[in-house]
């Protein structure tokens, strides 16, 4: 990777922002209501509505077959609902016809799992060719395009050809084409699901700076919730084309609603461990709680401060954690059965500071 | 061999190359774009259009199931309409590029169909249009293969051409049944195999060149 620190670099701020005759801020960027796209018998989208607000960076996330792909489509007409309407800066695209999307469609960007960079063009020729379809003349392309490859961090491979690159620095080239033409809504497709992990923050990180530096708004769909946690700021849980679940980030992975959006925050949230999961029973000596909170204070000590009025409580797993500075707990406990009033007192406690209390089973013995 | 037999070789080396060449130009500029209609209009191509596709699918089949003896024959009327006669080696360019140009459509339909389909959906999401995509992405993503596959076409016509000599067209495989194998010639005949092998070889290594250096995946 030669990916450098954004910040560090002086022609980034130098960089222009957003179209501003793009809309007014206060309208969203993408309307949908209503929209529905059948393959046969399946619905890829289910009478789906949402919106997406301007600067932000929406995460929608689902398991395979959710209609992720099918959505990000909708948005710049690569795919056709069979109703609904789809608003992109206040205009319906749904029916338009394919040369009347062509404008539209160069003013979002969009950036692939797989890259699909052209591998006959170099990579200043990659980032310059959505300015080639807007009619740019060939010197303010290139100036262009060097602009961008700094931006990204990947200057000194202007002229290498895309097979001579990391996959980061694919992506990097990726994201470099998507921005060339000052698009005002980025859309991102599963883009850092090819990568490892190292990559991906670094991917995630650029795109991050992206958004907040030239202001773009990114739509970004994947399956992965280290990638929304990472980025996102609002979440949407996308399931057999359907939005089961929506909201801010800390708020959504502090307290999600549905078994999916539970199910795909098990890997990063604190679980019980297996071990003692394993011997949860209906019936023995110790209670096992699970607790979920979100309150500025737990970084102030509140954390220690619930413990100390635990006194008969085991600590067992989990902790705080940081989601855009949001801190979010989720731990569990073990509380004596005898006397009874003990398990009464602590989930009363708990309760009273705003968490949610969850009793998971007993254990037969203190663990 | 003496210098009468040698001078007919240079003669007919010079035939054998203009017949190929010309040939070969004609069912580039005319194969290529049948290749691309054929994979634009195919289902889920950039103008998928099935009437299209398939009557064309039909003519360049029918064009290249007649056999090449046959077709010399029966071009001549058309043969004579655009060179004046049937006769010689310009006449013999015609029925060539005919046979070689729909063999060279479905040379580069191969290679036109094996770019990714990712690299044109990143077209498309760019705002390029349809003649975009021909431009930007079908055809310089396909180079490498259009230009292997137009050094089999050229290779395939060098064979070919020999058999344009019974038609009185020239060459090298008219000179090789004419001195060589009816005149008992075997000095003739070993020449024109060993320019022929050279011609082949040539050919050949030219196109590989030019396809490692327009090759730039992986």
């Amino acid at each position: 990777m030669t990916g450098r620190n954004l910040n560090s670099q002086p022609s980034a701020t130098a960089f222009t922002a957003v179209d501003p005759a793009a809309g007014a801020p206060g309208t969203p960027v993408v309307a949908l209501s209503g929209v529905s796209r059948s393959f046969g018998p399946t619905h890829a989208l289910d009478d789906l509505s949402l919106t997406v607000r301007r600067g932000e960076i929406l995460g929608i996330i689902g398991r395979s077959g959710a209609g992720k792909s099918t959505l990000i489509r909708c948005l710049n007409g690569l795919e056709r609902p069979d109703s609904g309407r789809i608003e992109i800066e206040g205009r319906n695209i749904v029916g338009l016809s394919e040369s009347e999307l062509q404008p539209i469609r160069r003013k979002i960007g969009m950036i692939f799992q797989h890259f699909n960079l052209m591998s006959a063009k170099t990579v200043a020729e990659n980032v310059a060719l959505p300015l080639k379809i807007a009619g740019w003349g060939k010197a303010e392309r290139r100036a262009r395009a060097l602009e961008l490859l700094d931006l990204v961090g990947l200057s000194d491979k202007a002229d290498a050809y895309p097979a001579a690159l990391s996959g980061g620095q694919k992506q990097r080239v990726g994201i470099a084409r998507a921005l060339s033409a000052r698009p005002a809504l980025l859309l991102s497709d599963e883009a850092t699901s090819a990568l490892d992990p190292e990559t991906t923050r670094a991917i995630l990180t650029l795109l991050k700076d992206i958004n907040r530096k030239l202001g773009v708004t990114v739509v970004l769909i994947t399956h992965e919730m280290e990638v929304v946690r990472t980025i996102g700021d609002r979440v949407v849980v996308l399931e057999a084309g359907r939005v089961v679940e929506e909201g801010e980030v800390w708020h959504v992975f502090s307290d999600p609603k549905t078994e999916l959006t539970q199910s795909l925050l098990s890997g990063i949230r604190p679980q019980l461990p297996a071990h003692i999961a394993s011997r949860l029973a209906s019936d023995g000596p110790e209670t096992v709680l699970g607790v979920d909170l979100t309150d500025p204070a737990l970084g102030n000590g509140l954390f220690s401060e619930i413990l100390s009025h635990l006194p008969a409580a085991h600590f067992l797993h989990g902790g705080i954690d940081h989601i855009h500075d949001q801190p979010v707990a989720r731990f569990f406990l073990t509380v004596p059965r005898e006397p009874a009033s003990l398990v009464d007192e602590a989930t009363a406690y708990l309760r009273s500071i705003n968490a949610r209390v969850e009793v998971l089973g007993h254990v037969a013995r203190p663990v | 061999m003496s210098p009468v037999l040698f001078n007919l070789l240079l003669q007919s080396i010079w035939e054998t190359v203009v017949m190929t060449l010309a040939s070969g130009v004609i069912s580039f500029v005319a194969g290529l774009p049948l290749a691309l209609i054929l994979v634009a209009t195919d289902r889920g191509g950039i103008a998928e259009n099935m009437i299209v596709n398939r009557a064309l699918g039909w003519v360049i089949n029918g064009f290249r199931s007649v056999p090449f003896i046959i077709l010399l024959v029966a071009l001549i009327p058309i043969t004579r309409l655009l060179v004046g006669t049937s006769l010689g080696t310009a006449a013999a360019i015609v029925p060539l590029a005919i046979a070689a140009a729909p063999y060279y459509a479905r040379v580069a339909e191969v290679s036109l169909r094996e770019v990714d389909p990712g690299l044109i959906e990143a077209a498309r999401a760019m705002g390029g249009n349809r003649w975009t995509i021909v431009r930007e992405v079908l055809v310089p993503e396909a180079m490498p293969g259009i230009v292997a596959g137009f050094t089999v076409t050229l290779v395939t016509l060098v064979g070919a051409s020999a058999m344009a000599g019974a038609i009185g067209a020239g060459g090298l495989g008219d000179l090789a049944i004419r001195y060589g194998y009816q005149r008992f010639e075997t000095g003739i005949m070993i020449a024109v195999v060993a320019v022929l092998i050279i011609l082949v070889s040539g050919i050949q290594w030219l196109g590989d060149r030019l396809v490692a250096r327009l090759d730039h995946r992986a």
